[in-house]
């Protein structure tokens, strides 16, 4: 067949650029309609997985930093093993933690998983720890002397005391993870690290911009929702001193 | 936990019941200390009394009394506590049913005063509406408002968080009360009114207390018994305040209580106390309340050239006379008998 082909023929040559708008062929800096073409199959599934990532990573860290806090704010010997072995993960960098994890638990969502928990081990462990040691020693004498038990003491007086560094703890790691979650991309294609090294590979940059912008949006949303959280449960720390 | 424990057994009204303690031959040996903390301390305190533990620091007053409620454990002897051993129980049941008062409070800085009054009888298992019933009685015993319940410790002053420590200590009505310098880190006046208002809550509490201190002059003011420790934790003299101000066992004692010794026995008696000389018709030149100290009586006269003054009582009717010599004669009241096996 001859002739000139039909103007429509044309349009699958530039494939997934949605309704192909003017802002897209000619590779705008910034296109919204992209953005809108896109969320439902590219961007809101990369933001639930990094949402999930994130929390996994958060709620196993903290239960692991927690247990080891603990431990370590009965024997205090415990302490440096302890801060000795988180800070060493802490200092891998983390293509090199997946290098090394690969091996064991493959191009998978665990590999993603332990190299991030690892990384949130050594602020909650240490900011934990601070918050149960930073409580008042005569506020534990009086405790004692009234005849509350060791698991008394921990419970109702120094956790609640601790809260504050817990919870500033916890801010410090979910920002980490968010941030650190999108080089999970190496090893699993998830979160929002897809759409952003797919936008790295290509010269329309809409899409790196977007998924970049999510990632920051959301480390700022869990960082003002675990403030709000430490203000409903401290309301002790806002009273005005009178004295 | 059921509230059998309790040291008290019903309805939130304070009890008249108070423990008698007794340590005898008491030792407390620190691991690695060349000297004992306290050596072979024997004293007895009836139900009902406050004994106030003194001596410079460094003497163990403090190791004594947390010896107490376990809060140190001894090395040898026995606490008795209305006959009872402390040793025989877990010490978290053993000090529920001792209210436990510190320098520095330790109130819970996330608790409001109502939860930090009700302590003790939500761990003895209360019901609801009895701890909120005692807390607010509490809280009028110490004399606080109402409305500081639902504040929080940091929203206090120095002086009602004080109070809230007795109150919280007093929560569970117990039987014995340990004060470690309760009043320690309060400003002059403030810490004379609370001794003054300790004075009174004791008067409707009739708890044991066992109060240290520091300061000679706030034992004299509080104790019905007062125990000076030497350094090594032994014990040099434990008598009533007037016996100790009239008959230092030693002169480590002599010296503890003072050079002014005579002049704190003085503030002890009242002019209401002595029998006044009979109103001899020439008029003395100043008149003063019967309810006068015979120190304040005497520095009166001191400072008005030795005249006598008429005593009055409080519609201003001349009850009788005073002098210094009467005054002078009241400290030989009651010769105390030295001990002659004393040293």
């Amino acid at each position: 067949m001859t002739g000139p082909l039909p103007l429509a023929a044309a349009q699958p040559v530039i494939p997934d650029f949605g309704r192909g708008s003017t802002c897209v062929r000619d590779n705008g800096a910034f296109c919204w309609d992209w953005v809108s073409d896109h969320w439902g199959d590219t961007l809101r599934p990369a933001l639930m997985q990094h949402l999930q990532l994130t929390a996994i990573a958060i709620v196993l860290g903290f239960a692991i930093a927690f247990v080891l806090a603990l431990a370590a704010h009965r024997r205090g010997r415990l302490t440096t093993p302890v801060v000795l072995v988180t800070g060493l993960l802490y200092t891998i960098p983390s293509l090199a933690l997946f290098q090394l994890l690969v091996p064991f638990t493959g191009l998978s969502r665990t590999t993603a998983e332990v190299a991030l928990v690892s990384y949130t081990l050594l602020i909650l462990f240490r900011n934990t720890l601070a918050g149960l040691a930073g409580v008042p020693e005569e506020v534990r004498d009086a405790a004692r002397g009234m005849g509350l038990t060791q698991r008394q003491l921990l419970w109702s007086v120094e956790l609640p005391l601790a809260l504050p560094a817990i919870v500033a703890g916890l801010r410090i790691a979910t920002v980490t993870v968010i941030s650190l979650a999108t080089v999970a991309v190496f090893v699993v294609n998830e979160g929002l690290g897809a759409p952003i090294y797919a936008g790295l590979q290509q010269t329309f940059k809409t899409e790196l911009i977007a998924a970049g912008a999510l990632c920051v949006a959301l480390a700022l949303i869990a960082d003002g929702l675990l403030v709000l959280l430490q203000r409903v449960l401290t309301p002790w720390t806002r009273v005005a001193r009178s004295r | 936990m059921n509230s059998d424990n309790t040291a008290q057994t019903e309805g939130p009204t304070a009890y008249p019941r108070a423990a008698s303690l007794e340590l005898r031959n008491v030792s407390k040996q620190y691991p690695g200390a060349s000297r004992p903390a306290i050596e072979d301390l024997t004293l007895t305190v009836p139900a009902g009394e406050v004994c106030v533990l003194v001596g410079p620091s460094g003497c163990g007053k403090t190791t004594a009394m947390r010896l107490v409620n376990r809060m140190i454990v001894l090395t040898s002897g026995k606490i008795l506590l209305d006959g009872a051993s402390v040793m025989e129980r877990k010490p978290p049941e053993l000090r529920r049913e001792i209210g436990y008062v510190i320098q520095q409070i330790g109130l819970f800085p996330h608790l409001t005063i109502a939860d930090n009054i009700a302590t003790v009888p939500r761990l003895l298992g209360w019901e609801k509406d009895r701890v909120a019933a005692r807390v607010q009685e509490l809280l009028a015993l110490v004399q606080l408002p109402p409305e500081l319940a639902d504040r929080y410790p940091a929203q206090l002053s120095g002086g009602q968080r004080q109070r809230v420590g007795v109150a919280r200590a007093l929560a569970a009505d117990p039987p014995l009360l340990l004060m470690d310098e309760p009043f320690g880190a309060i400003d002059p006046i403030a810490r004379a009114r609370l001794q003054d208002e300790l004075l009174q809550l004791q008067q409707r509490v009739k708890k044991t207390i066992v109060f240290v201190t520091h300061d000679i002059d706030e034992a004299i003011k509080l104790g019905d018994r007062i125990a000076i420790l030497r350094e090594g934790g032994v014990l040099a003299q434990y008598a009533p305040p007037d016996e100790l101000l009239a008959a230092p066992a030693d002169d480590f004692v002599a010296q503890f209580v003072g050079v002014d010794r005579g002049l704190k026995r003085l503030a002890l008696s009242r002019l209401v106390d002595v029998e006044l000389l009979p109103l001899n018709g020439d008029h003395a030149a100043g008149t003063v309340d019967v309810q006068t100290s015979l120190r304040d009586a005497a520095s009166l006269m001191l400072a008005d050239g030795n005249r006598p003054l008429t005593v009055v009582d409080g519609d201003g009717k001349p009850l009788g006379q005073v002098t210094l010599e009467l005054i002078s004669a009241a400290l030989d009241r009651h010769p105390p008998a030295p001990d002659p096996s004393a040293p």
